[in-house]
């Protein structure tokens, strides 16, 4: 159960590897004793550090294999989640950015981004709503971007996924409300985390956990929509409305 | 059966369950036997302040129909009576005969199923115990839907003491036979004193506690310094008939709340905030009298001056807020200056503040209550307030004591476990009458109970 001060007892990472899952986690660890952590993510030597980094900071964890393109598995990896007891937040972290250029000239890469973004999260998305009904209470933050709030030039086939799956969530934060659950959707600007690496840094970076204090913050305070940094709200609207013309000549 | 979303007295951590209102027994036993996964749960009239009668995504009992008085033995001074009552209406019915129930906590809005499965206190708990132990047997409907009458040194006492206490975990008390008190009247003759700081508090409570039936101490938590801790000390006892006023002794066993108008604060409206919380403590304490003795009052008056002002729980708005009670052994009067220091010294005020000295415990697996000093506040939920929280927890720990279930939103289950020694005994309970945990709570999810 999340208490009255919003501290959950159990995580589910979708997406464990992810340094902003991680970060979320460990900021849950560092509030308090015996968070249970599911961690899902694919086989790998990242899984086996991202367990070991989580056992250092106390959680208890548990490794599940999970592939974000294999939607007909997710239901599986959610029930695996709860065996040992409620899933209190889900955090929605896996993600692909690709090579942009590649992205809308090369079918195969297009398709992993579409799998992966918007099918997988999709698919996962349903098997958690169908948990979250059933315990009758429980959180998922889902990991959108701003990338999704308006579609660039420079990046729109991620958009283009973030996009779904920022309105899949969204409603689905309606679908759950009356059912005890509730969604954040959480739009991060440019992070400094792997996905990242190597490309320069677009203004108001944040950090991996600067979206997690973000994330707590949420999930404590009631919010089903955040953006990180808090700023970027203002800057997303104002961008949103800009003419095309004018909109097409910015260095975004 | 209806969805409704349920909440505690704090207003935090609302979950959706089906609510069942059984109108027999029949109705009632189907309702536990074909329960889903998620289990049930009995709730009475949710005085609880966090997650102990709610139970997410699963069944919800509403036995708060279940109101009848089913005997009521005036010579012996006992009543039976089903556990859907609340001891408000239970005080009122046995009252004209002379007789007043034996433990009262701080409101009468709770079920006698409520007042068993947290074994309340009262103000009298340093002479008379909790309300477990005024109970001379109850009937519990289990997960297998038997029946079973239990008593306190009956053949399955241990069954007993794993019900009082409980948390509804345990099964569904049905009714209950409550050993009653015989009194002259309504009215209490108090004494009222103010105390200057913690130390003369203590010393004052150990002191005077045994003069005394009631006895307990509101206190200013927003004061750091000398005067830290200062209290107003309110202890008396039932008053006789003859203390009355002439005019009054026709009604003196009638529940009289006509003096409303002098109890001796008006809360602050709107929002509690550090200010107005601080100005609350300041201005209880100054218009307590220094000292006054013998002065009569009514129930009300007396026992729950805050029933005066309807649904004041939501004066914390939408947040909530968190009631915090812990106790503390004798011999541990450091830590609980301690405690009370790090609340005073927070920028997290609390504008109600009960201190009391408990008498011992008893045999309840979870019952609350142990020797010692118990204190109690109401925090609204703001930022922070969770890592006061935990240091509190651990001094409460360090010092052997305990937090009370009733109250508690946010604990976590290990420290729960380190307080709760016979936890292990009560799941040993659980594990014969209801091996496959069919009734079950968010408390008891949240503190692996
Ligand atoms: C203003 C205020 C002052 C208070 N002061 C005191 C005080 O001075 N001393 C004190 O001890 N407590 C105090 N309390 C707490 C309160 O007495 C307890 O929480 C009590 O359990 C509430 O009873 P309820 O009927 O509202 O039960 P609920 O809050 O509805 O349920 C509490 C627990 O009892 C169980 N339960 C209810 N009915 C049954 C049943 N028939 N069979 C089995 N289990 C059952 C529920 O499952 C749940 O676990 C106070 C609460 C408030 C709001
Ligand atoms: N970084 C940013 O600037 C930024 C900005 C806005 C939003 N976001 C979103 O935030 C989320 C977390 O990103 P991050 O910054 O923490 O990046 P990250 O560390 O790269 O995390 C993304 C994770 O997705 C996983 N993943 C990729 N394909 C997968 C698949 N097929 N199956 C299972 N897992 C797969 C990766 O796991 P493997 O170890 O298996 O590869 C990786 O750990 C992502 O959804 C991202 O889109 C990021």
């Amino acid at each position: 159960m999340i208490d009255a001060l919003g501290r959950p007892q159990s995580l589910l990472l979708l997406g464990g590897t992810s340094d902003i899952a991680l970060a979320t986690a460990e900021a849950y660890a560092a509030a308090g004793p015996g968070l249970r952590v599911a961690l899902a993510a694919r086989p790998s030597a990242d899984r086996d550090a991202a367990v070991t980094r989580l056992e250092a900071a106390g959680c208890t964890v548990r490794a599940l294999d999970f592939d974000a393109r294999e939607p007909d598995t997710h239901a599986a990896v959610v029930e695996a989640a709860a065996q040992d007891g409620d899933v209190d937040l889900a955090v929605v972290a896996f993600g692909l950015l690709g090579d942009q250029e590649q992205a809308w000239t090369d079918v195969a890469a297009a398709r992993a981004l579409a799998e992966v973004n918007y099918v997988g999260a999709v698919t996962v998305g349903v098997a958690l709503g169908d948990l979250v009904r059933r315990q009758g209470h429980g959180v998922v933050v889902a990991l959108s971007s701003v990338a999704g709030e308006r579609p660039r030039r420079s990046n729109f086939v991620y958009g283009s996924t973030k996009a779904g799956m920022d309105a899949f969530y969204t409603g689905l934060g309606e679908a759950l409300r009356p059912l005890g659950g509730r969604v954040v959707v959480v739009r991060p600007g440019f992070v400094r985390s792997k996905m990242t690496e190597g490309l320069d840094a677009a203004p108001l970076a944040t950090t991996p956990e600067g979206v997690a204090e973000a994330i707590v913050k949420a999930v404590t305070g009631g919010s089903e929509q955040v953006w990180v940094p808090g700023a970027m709200r203002g800057v997303m609207s104002g961008l949103r409305h800009l003419p095309r013309g004018v909109f097409r000549r910015l260095p975004v | 059966m209806s969805r409704e979303t349920l909440h505690g007295w704090g207003r935090t951590s609302p979950t959706p369950a089906d609510v069942h209102r059984p109108a027999g027994l029949d109705e009632l036993r189907s309702s536990v036997t074909t329960s889903g996964a998620r289990g049930v749960l009995v709730r009475g009239l949710g005085r609880s302040y966090g997650d102990a009668a709610q139970n997410a995504g699963g069944d919800v009992l509403d036995l708060t129909g279940w109101t009848r008085i089913l005997d009521l033995d005036v010579a012996a001074a006992t009543v039976t009576v089903e556990s859907g009552a609340s001891l408000d209406a239970l005080m009122r019915a046995v009252l004209p005969f002379g007789l007043w129930l034996p433990v009262i906590p701080g409101t009468r809005q709770v079920t006698v199923g409520g007042a068993i499965a947290a074994d309340v206190h009262g103000k009298n708990h340093h002479v008379r115990g909790s309300f477990g132990d005024h109970v001379v047997s109850m009937d519990v409907l289990l997960a297998s839907g038997d029946v079973v009458t239990v008593a306190p040194d009956g053949p399955d006492a241990e069954l007993f003491w794993a019900t009082v206490g409980g948390m509804g975990l345990t099964g569904v008390v049905l009714r209950a036979t409550v050993a009653l008190k015989r009194v002259e009247s309504s009215f209490f003759l108090v004494d009222t004193d103010r105390v200057p700081n913690l130390d003369g508090l203590l010393t004052s409570l150990s002191e005077g506690d045994s003069r005394y039936e009631y006895s307990v101490a509101w206190f200013d938590t927003a004061t750091t310094g000398a005067s830290m801790g200062r209290a107003v000390v309110t202890r008396g006892d039932q008053a006789p008939r003859d203390a009355l006023p002439e005019a009054d002794r026709p009604g003196a066993l009638s529940m009289s709340d006509r003096t409303l108008a002098t109890v001796p604060f008006s809360f602050p409206n709107g929002v509690v905030n550090r200010f107005t919380a601080r100005a609350f403590n300041a201005l209880w304490y100054a218009k307590a009298p220094r000292h006054r003795h013998g002065e009569l009052q009514n129930l009300t008056q007396f026992f729950h001056p805050l029933d005066v002002v309807a649904d004041w729980n939501r004066v914390y708005g939408s947040a909530g807020f968190c009631q915090y009670q812990f106790v503390v052994p004798f011999g541990e009067e450091a830590a609980f200056r301690t405690a009370v220091g790090m609340i005073a010294e927070s920028d997290h005020v609390s504008s109600l503040n009960v201190l009391k000295r408990f008498g011992a415990g008893n045999r309840g697996l979870l019952s609350f209550p142990t020797e010692g000093w118990t204190l109690a506040v109401d925090l609204p939920v703001r930022r922070g307030l969770d890592a006061l929280l935990r240091d509190l927890d651990a001094v409460v720990l360090d010092a052997g004591g305990r937090l009370y279930l009733a109250k508690d939103s946010r604990a976590d289950a290990a420290t729960i476990a380190r307080m709760y020694p016979r936890l292990d005994a009560f799941a040993a309970v659980r594990d014969r009458v209801d091996p496959d945990r069919r009734f079950r709570s968010d408390l008891a999810r949240r503190l692996d109970l």
